[in-house]
C-alpha cells in the first residue's frame, strides 16, 4: 500500500512538471488562426497575438525591398498589406495569385509583419510544396491530393 | 480491368460482411462448419483485395489515361518504378492499400492459427472482418480507385474521356524512400489491427491468462518494428528531400504516425507486467484499444486533412467516415471491457518504489503522457474551435517543451529499468550494478562541460547516454563471462550463446542501444548551424571548419524535369574534401519545382547544401548551407532497433537450460540478485513460452 501510494505521489509531481512546462510552451508558441476580415474586428489583446492569415496574393504586389518582402493578401475582397522580414527565402510557390498562409503579427498601424509565409500554386496540386521551415507530411501518402474528374477537359483523345 | 477490380473490390466487402456475420454466428452456435466457412471467408478478401491491387498496378503501368486515379498521380515518363508506388500516392489508392496491408495481416493470423485456439479464433475472425468491413466500405462506395473519367456534353449525352497524358506523380514523392516508407508505416498502422482483434476476442471470450499475449506478442513487435521503420523513413525523407535542414517539425500527419508508436511502445513493455506478475490487464487491453484507435486516427489525419496541416490545405469528406468509426470502436472497446471488466482483475500490487513493476509504471506513466500531450497539441486547432470558436495552434516550444523532458526520462529508465528486481530491489544490488556506469557517465559529462559543452538538455542526454550504454555492456558481459568460464569459450562466442538463449531479453538490450544512438542522434541538434548567402561564380561561404566555393552554375534537362545546378567545390584547411551538386527542379508534367539537397555525410556531421534558386533582389544563385552534428546515429540507431527487434522475434535456444539449471540461473537472473528478501514464488517464468 505503502509503495501504492509512494508511486501516486512520484506520479503527481510528474504530471505537474509536465503540465507547467506544457503550459509554458503553450504561452509561447500560440498562434491564432484569422480571416482578413476578422482582423478589423479585433480588439485589447487579440490585436497582438501572434496569428496566421491565409489569402490569396494580389498580382503585382509583389515588391521586394532591402531586408523585407511587400506584398498584398486579398480575401473576399479584402485587403491586408503583408511585410515579410524572415531570413528564409520565399517559397518556390509564392507568387502573384498564389494561396499563401502567413504567421505572424499585426502591426498598429494595420501592416502585417510575417516571420513566416507558406505558399501554395494556384495550380491542380491541392498539397502546399514544401515551403517555410516546416516539413511536408513525411508520411508518403501525399495529404489531401485530390483531383476533381469532372474538371478535366474533355474531348483529349475520347476512348 | 478497372471493371475487374471494382468487381473484385464489392465482393471482397461482401466476403468482408459474410466473415463478420458467420463469424457471430459462429461465436454463439459454435458450430464447426460455421466457424470454418467464416475464417475462409475471411482469407477470401485477402485473394480478392490483391487482385484488386493488381488490376490498379496494370491501370498504371498500361498508361490508361481513362482512369481518374491514374490520370491524377501517373504521366508517361514517369519510370516503372514509381508508377508502381503511384498506387499509394493519393486519396483513394491509399486506403485500398491500407485494405490490402490488413487483409494480409488477416490472412496470416487466421491462417497460421487454424488448428489452434478454437474457443478465441471465431471472435478474432469478426473483430478482422469488422475493421475490414469499414475500410473496404471506403474503397467500394466513398473513395474508389476505379473511377473513370466521364462528362456530359452540351446535348447531355454521357461520355468516357480518355487522355493523352497524366499530371504526373507529386515530384515530393519522386524519391526511392518514398516507395518504401509508405508501405512501412501502414505495414505498422496496419499491424496493430492484429492485437488489437486479439485482445477484443480474449476479453470477449473471457479467454483465461495471459495467452492472448503471447500468442500477439511476436505480431505486436512486427508492427512496431514497421512503425519504427515508417517514422524513421519519414524523418529521413523530410531530412533528405524538403530541404529545409531539418527531419522532424511536429506537423499533424508526422504526429499522427508517432502517437501508435509511443502507445505500442508503452504496450510491449506493460505486458511483461501482466506475463511475469499478473498486474496491469485492464491497462493492457486499453493500451492496444488506444494503439488500435490511434491508428485509425492516424490515417484519419493523413487521409482526411482534418487537422489542416500547413501543408495540406484541401480537406476531404473522408473525416466523417473515420470519426464514425471511431466511435464504434470506442463503444465496443468500452462495452467489451465494462461487461467483462471482473476479468481483468490484478493478481498482485505495488510493493516497492524501487523495482521493476515500478520502473514499468513510470515508464507507461510518461509514455502516455507524451502521447496525450502530442495528440493534444496536434487536435488544438480542432478542439480550439470547438471550444473557443477561435482557431489557435501551437508549435514546436510546446512539443519540444513537454516531450524533451520526457524523453530524457525514458532514456534513465532505459538504463535502471532492466537491471532493477522484480517486486523489490535492494540497496546493494543497486550499487553493485549502477556504481560504475554512473561513474564513467558522470565523468564523460565533466569532460564534455570542460570542453565548452554547455547545452543542458544535451549534457543530460550524454551522462544518460553513457549510463546506459555502460549499463547493457555490462549486462552482456556478466552473462557472457559464466557462460565462457563454464564452457571454455571464448568472450564474444559466449555472447552470441548468451543471446540467443534469451533472444527477448537479449534483443530488447539491443533496441535499448539503438534508441540510444538515436537520442545521441537527436541530441546534436543542439549544436546545428546555417549560413545562407547570394553566391556569384568564385564566391565563398564558410560553415564551420568548411569553405565552399561557387564553380559554375548549369541547366539539366531530360523528359521528366528540368533544372539548375550548381556546381560547388568544398574545402577543409585549404584542401579540396568534395564536390556538391545541389539543384533545383521543375517537374514538367505536374509544373511543381523541387529543391534537391547536396547532403555530404559523416558520423560526425552532415554538410547539407541547398540551391534555394536565384535572389530576387541580386539575380544571384541563393546557396543555404547547414552544419548538422550527429544525424547518421539517428538512421544508424533506425538499423540497431530493427536489428534488435529481428533478434527479439527469433526463437530461444535452450540446449544447456536442462542440464545446468543452477548455473544457469546466475546467469539468467543477473537482473535478479539473489537476496534473501525477495519471495521468488509468485514470480511466473514465461519467457520461454514463446
Amino acid at each position: 500500500m505503502k509503495a501504492q501510494r509512494k508511486f501516486v505521489i512520484g506520479s503527481a509531481i510528474i504530471l505537474a512538471t509536465l503540465v507547467s512546462l506544457a503550459y509554458v510552451g503553450y504561452t509561447e508558441s500560440k498562434t491564432y488562426y484569422h480571416t482578413i476580415s476578422e482582423l478589423v474586428t479585433l480588439q485589447g489583446s487579440a490585436l497582438h497575438q501572434r496569428m496566421r492569415v491565409s489569402g490569396n496574393v494580389r498580382a503585382g504586389s509583389i515588391a521586394h525591398r532591402v531586408g523585407r518582402v511587400d506584398f498584398v493578401l486579398e480575401e473576399q475582397g479584402k485587403a491586408l498589406p503583408v511585410s515579410y522580414t524572415g531570413t528564409d527565402p520565399l517559397p518556390d510557390t509564392f507568387k502573384d495569385g498564389a494561396q499563401a498562409l502567413v504567421e505572424g503579427r499585426l502591426m498598429p498601424d494595420g501592416q502585417f509583419t510575417a516571420e513566416q509565409v507558406q505558399a501554395k500554386c494556384a495550380s491542380k496540386y491541392e498539397a502546399a510544396p514544401p515551403g517555410g521551415t516546416a516539413a511536408p507530411a513525411p508520411s508518403g501518402a501525399q495529404p489531401g491530393q485530390t483531383m476533381n474528374p469532372s474538371a478535366t477537359p474533355l474531348g483529349a483523345g475520347k476512348s | 480491368m478497372d471493371i475487374v477490380g471494382s468487381f473484385a473490390l464489392l465482393l471482397a466487402f461482401l466476403a468482408a460482411v459474410y466473415a463478420f456475420a458467420a463469424g457471430i454466428a459462429a461465436v454463439i452456435t459454435r458450430k464447426p462448419l460455421l466457424i470454418k466457412s467464416a475464417r475462409n471467408a475471411g482469407m477470401a478478401v485477402f485473394g480478392l483485395v490483391t487482385l484488386a491491387v493488381a488490376c490498379l498496378e496494370y491501370l498504371f503501368f498500361t498508361d490508361n489515361f481513362s482512369m481518374a486515379y491514374v490520370v491524377a498521380h501517373s504521366n508517361r515518363a514517369l519510370p516503372p518504378f514509381y508508377k508502381f508506388a503511384a498506387l499509394w500516392a493519393g486519396q483513394e489508392g491509399s486506403l485500398l492499400f491500407w485494405s490490402w496491408l490488413l487483409s494480409i495481416y488477416a490472412f496470416w493470423a487466421l491462417f497460421l492459427n487454424r488448428k489452434k485456439h478454437p474457443e478465441l479464433m471465431p471472435y478474432v475472425g469478426a473483430t478482422l472482418a469488422g475493421v475490414q468491413i469499414f475500410f473496404l466500405t471506403l474503397n467500394n462506395f466513398v473513395a474508389t480507385p476505379f473511377k473513370v473519367l466521364a462528362g456530359a456534353d452540351s446535348s447531355g449525352l454521357v461520355h468516357m474521356a480518355r487522355l493523352s497524358e497524366g499530371s504526373g506523380l507529386n515530384p515530393l514523392l519522386q524519391y526511392y524512400e518514398m516507395v518504401i516508407h509508405p508501405p512501412m508505416l501502414y505495414l505498422g498502422y496496419t499491424g496493430f489491427t492484429v492485437p488489437f482483434a486479439f485482445a477484443m476476442a480474449a476479453l470477449l471470450g473471457r479467454y483465461p491468462g495471459e495467452k492472448w499475449i503471447h500468442i500477439t506478442r511476436r505480431w505486436t513487435m512486427v508492427a512496431w518494428c514497421f512503425q519504427t521503420v515508417g517514422i524513421l523513413l519519414g524523418a529521413h525523407w523530410a531530412y533528405a528531400v524538403l530541404g529545409w535542414g531539418g527531419y522532424w517539425a511536429w506537423d499533424p500527419v508526422e504526429n499522427a504516425s508517432l502517437l501508435p508508436w509511443i502507445t505500442g511502445t508503452a504496450f510491449l513493455h506493460s505486458v511483461m507486467m501482466q506475463e511475469k506478475r499478473g498486474m496491469m490487464k485492464v491497462w493492457n487491453v486499453w493500451l492496444v484499444f488506444v494503439t488500435f484507435m490511434l491508428c485509425i486516427l492516424g490515417t484519419m489525419l493523413t487521409r482526411s486533412g482534418v487537422v489542416s496541416s500547413v501543408h495540406a490545405f484541401a480537406e476531404s469528406s473522408i473525416g466523417g467516415w473515420f470519426v464514425a468509426f471511431l466511435v464504434i470502436i470506442f463503444l465496443v472497446c468500452l462495452a467489451a471491457w465494462y461487461k467483462n471488466r471482473d476479468y481483468l482483475r490484478s493478481d498482485n500490487q505495488l510493493d516497492s518504489l524501487v523495482s521493476r513493476e515500478s520502473s514499468f509504471l513510470f515508464n507507461n506513466l510518461v509514455l502516455l503522457a507524451a502521447c496525450f500531450a502530442v495528440l493534444w497539441g496536434t487536435l488544438f486547432p480542432v478542439l480550439s474551435e470547438w471550444v473557443t470558436h477561435s482557431k489557435i495552434s501551437v508549435g514546436p516550444p510546446f512539443f519540444n517543451k513537454v516531450n524533451i523532458p520526457i524523453a530524457l526520462f525514458l532514456l534513465f529508465l532505459t538504463g535502471v529499468g532492466p537491471l532493477l528486481a522484480w517486486r523489490k530491489t535492494s540497496f546493494d544490488s543497486l550499487r553493485r550494478n549502477f556504481a560504475w556506469p554512473l561513474a564513467v557517465a558522470v565523468l564523460a559529462s565533466a569532460v564534455a562541460f570542460a570542453f565548452g559543452f554547455r547545452e543542458v538538455y544535451a549534457l543530460v542526454c550524454l551522462i544518460l547516454s553513457v549510463f546506459v550504454t555502460l549499463t547493457i555492456f555490462f549486462e552482456f558481459f556478466r552473462g557472457a563471462r559464466v557462460i565462457a568460464s563454464r564452457d571454455g569459450s571464448n568472450l564474444l562466442s559466449a555472447v552470441g550463446e548468451l543471446t540467443m538463449r534469451n533472444t527477448r531479453r537479449y534483443g530488447g538490450y539491443i533496441v535499448h542501444f539503438g534508441m540510444v544512438l538515436i537520442f545521441i542522434g537527436i541530441a546534436g541538434q543542439a549544436f546545428n548551424k546555417d549560413v545562407q548567402k547570394d553566391m556569384g561564380l568564385g564566391d565563398t561561404l564558410s560553415i564551420g571548419p568548411f569553405t565552399i566555393l561557387c564553380q559554375s552554375f548549369d541547366d539539366v534537362a531530360n523528359a521528366n524535369y528540368q533544372s539548375e545546378r550548381a556546381t560547388l567545390e568544398v574545402f577543409r584547411n585549404g584542401h579540396s574534401e568534395m564536390m556538391l551538386y545541389p539543384e533545383h527542379r521543375l517537374y514538367l508534367a505536374s509544373q511543381v519545382p523541387e529543391t534537391m539537397v547536396a547532403i555530404e555525410s559523416s558520423p560526425l556531421r552532415d554538410l547539407y547544401v541547398v540551391y534555394e534558386g536565384r535572389s530576387p533582389d541580386t539575380g544571384k544563385p541563393s546557396i543555404h548551407a547547414h552544419l548538422n552534428p550527429l544525424v547518421k546515429w539517428i538512421w544508424f540507431g533506425g538499423i540497431v532497433v530493427v536489428l534488435g527487434t529481428g533478434l527479439a522475434l527469433m526463437p530461444n535456444r535452450r540446449a544447456a537450460l536442462v542440464l545446468r539449471p543452477v548455473e544457469q540461473r546466475s546467469w539468467g537472473d543477473a537482473i535478479t540478485p539473489e537476496s534473501p528478501n525477495v519471495v521468488r514464488a509468485p514470480i511466473r517464468r514465461t519467457d520461454s513460452h514463446d
